[in-house]
């Protein structure tokens, strides 16, 4: 495919509405029914209706079947759907996959949605209990049972090589939680932490992440609808267009277990990234106004921050300490809290965020963002205006 | 007590967990062009010959980088060290650091692997390498 093919997919598509259920630690109902919920004000936002919905995009890990969603919707005819793996770090790459079927003629509007009860239901941050997926053996049997172990593992080096401690990694989650404390939408509205709270929270894993390094186990769904960027005008509320939307693996690279690739202290996947999403919208880090970065745990923020280009190599630490990613600063990080603040959902709740932020509907609303990335390393997004 | 989960034994890492068995550390190695791999993959990556032989680690390596690894909600399990190993032969494996204090371990420290049981499973093991005359680097600042 040519570069100019590339950006034309991006910049042909439009999110056109958002939905989401209440995020809880306890929803009290099904994960279906939390991804009927989300979905349906989602299709309300985009002023549509589950008939103008022919296309579905969800997580490998999602456990809700789409023949079961369709019927709950009400979608009389669905032509195309797909999945995208590795959890959170397939996050963006559900947008990419919907664009994609929407410029490629397979789709006109599809449905992106991830649900779950994975505080009330299957916890995610607890330990696995028995090998069961392919090349596992080489870490359950050593102990690394846990996400927060087998990222931490990785973190260890990044810290060793800019000697960085636990506090600096305090510095990024005092930042979201004081985002997320002004956020009603946000699991941790109203309840901001000093760093004296972080440091004395207790290990998770040490020497590297305390608890409240750790992103929220959440309840909750979301949803979004992607289509033509031509039917924007169309459209009750303000359309967002994807300007850039890509995903990045490396050989040698890996998800949970990224040990193999030359310096661990990098992360050439997220480098990749940037280099595809700044090439499709034309654009530098500079020309970012915000961004959304995914954080089941804090340090990947500052992995981000460098990868990004947004700072140099070892130098995130300083960039959050200097206020760089605080409301008011050069560039805004996680505005809603992030996955530690507002909730986990995968990632997906992230682009809701940027959403809402081009359309000038945030809880913590920046003055008139232009230009947001959303990115989890191995995927990620810029949205900008739709006209 | 340190509780172990099980491998789970796949057929492309059954010849691992047969060499410790015997005590061996093996990597895979491409029958056609020599190439080591870890962990494993079917097939050759540089020149995707299937055909695939094992070679004795030599055992000794670095720790590239670790943790302390504790049961979040079990407190009275026994913590155990995970490090990354860089090996003498360039590749990383995952394993666990014994008979080093926690306050001990370093990045960059020399180490070698043994065989311990644990838990009833038999595992590889790193300990600090001896005659090495090891200086903890110390972290920059």
């Amino acid at each position: 495919m040519s570069r100019a093919s590339r950006v034309a997919v991006a910049g042909s598509t439009i999110i056109a509405g958002i939905g989401q259920t209440e995020f809880s630690k306890y929803s009290g109902r099904s994960e279906l029914q939390l991804a009927a919920e989300a979905a349906c004000s989602a299709i309300a936002d985009a002023g549509m209706t589950p008939a103008d919905i022919d296309g579905m995009v969800t997580f490998t890990l999602d456990t809700n079947d789409e023949l079961l969603l369709m019927r709950s919707l009400g979608i009389p005819e669905l032509r195309y759907w797909s999945r995208t793996p590795h959890g959170g770090a397939g996050a963006h790459t559900t947008i990419q996959h919907a664009a994609l079927a929407v410029h490629g003629g397979a789709a006109k509007a599809v449905l992106v949605y991830r649900a779950f009860n994975e505080r009330s239901g299957r916890r995610f941050g607890q330990p696995n209990a028995r090998v069961t997926p392919p090349g596992w053996n080489w870490y359950l049997p050593f102990g690394l049972d846990t996400p927060a172990k087998t990222y931490s593992l990785g973190f260890q080096r990044y810290m060793f090589r800019y000697g960085l401690t636990n506090e600096d990694f305090g510095r990024y989650a005092v930042v979201a939680r004081r985002h997320a404390a002004t956020n009603p939408n946000a699991w941790f509205h109203d309840r901001p932490i000093t760093l004296d709270d972080h440091q004395s929270s207790r290990w998770i894993v040490e020497p590297i992440l305390r608890l409240l390094d750790c992103c929220q186990e959440s309840d909750g769904g979301v949803a979004m609808i992607v289509t033509s960027a031509d039917r924007a005008p169309d459209l009750p509320n303000r359309a967002v267009r994807v300007a850039a939307v890509a995903d990045a693996h490396i050989n040698e690279g890996n998800v949970m277990f990224n040990y193999y690739h030359g310096d661990l202290a990098e992360f050439p996947e997220a480098q990749a990234l940037g280099r595809q999403l700044y090439e499709q919208a034309g654009l530098g880090p500079d020309d970012i106004d915000a961004a959304m970065l995914y954080e089941n745990f804090s340090p990947v923020v500052f992995l981000q921050l460098e990868a990004l280009g947004f700072c140099g190599p070892g130098e995130a630490a300083a960039f959050i300490a200097e206020g760089n990613i605080d409301l008011t600063g050069k560039l805004p990080v996680n505005t809603h809290g992030g996955l530690l603040g507002e909730a986990y959902i995968h990632g997906l709740n992230n682009i809701l965020e940027g959403v809402r932020q081009i359309r000038g509907t945030a809880a913590n609303q920046l003055s008139n963002p232009e230009t947001i990335m959303v990115a989890g390393g191995h995927s990620g997004l810029i949205l900008q205006p739709a006209s | 007590m340190t509780r172990v989960i099980p491998p789970n034994v796949e057929p492309d890492d059954e010849y691992f967990w047969d060499g410790v068995k015997q005590h061996r550390l093996l990597l895979q190695a491409c029958a056609a062009c020599g190439t080591l791999r870890h962990p494993p993959v079917p097939m050759c990556g540089r020149c995707h010959a299937t055909d695939w032989g094992v070679q004795d680690a030599e055992g000794t390596g670095y720790v590239h980088s670790w943790i302390i690894s504790r049961h979040p909600s079990e407190p009275d399990d026994q913590a155990r060290v995970v490090v990354l190993v860089e090996l003498t032969e360039g590749l990383r494996i995952v394993a666990n650091l014994i008979d080093v204090p926690f306050d001990q371990v370093r990045n960059e420290m020399p180490v070698e692997v043994c065989f311990r049981e644990i838990d009833g499973v038999l595992l590889p093991q790193f300990r600090a390498r001896s005659g090495e005359g090891f200086t903890p680097p110390g972290r920059p600042t």
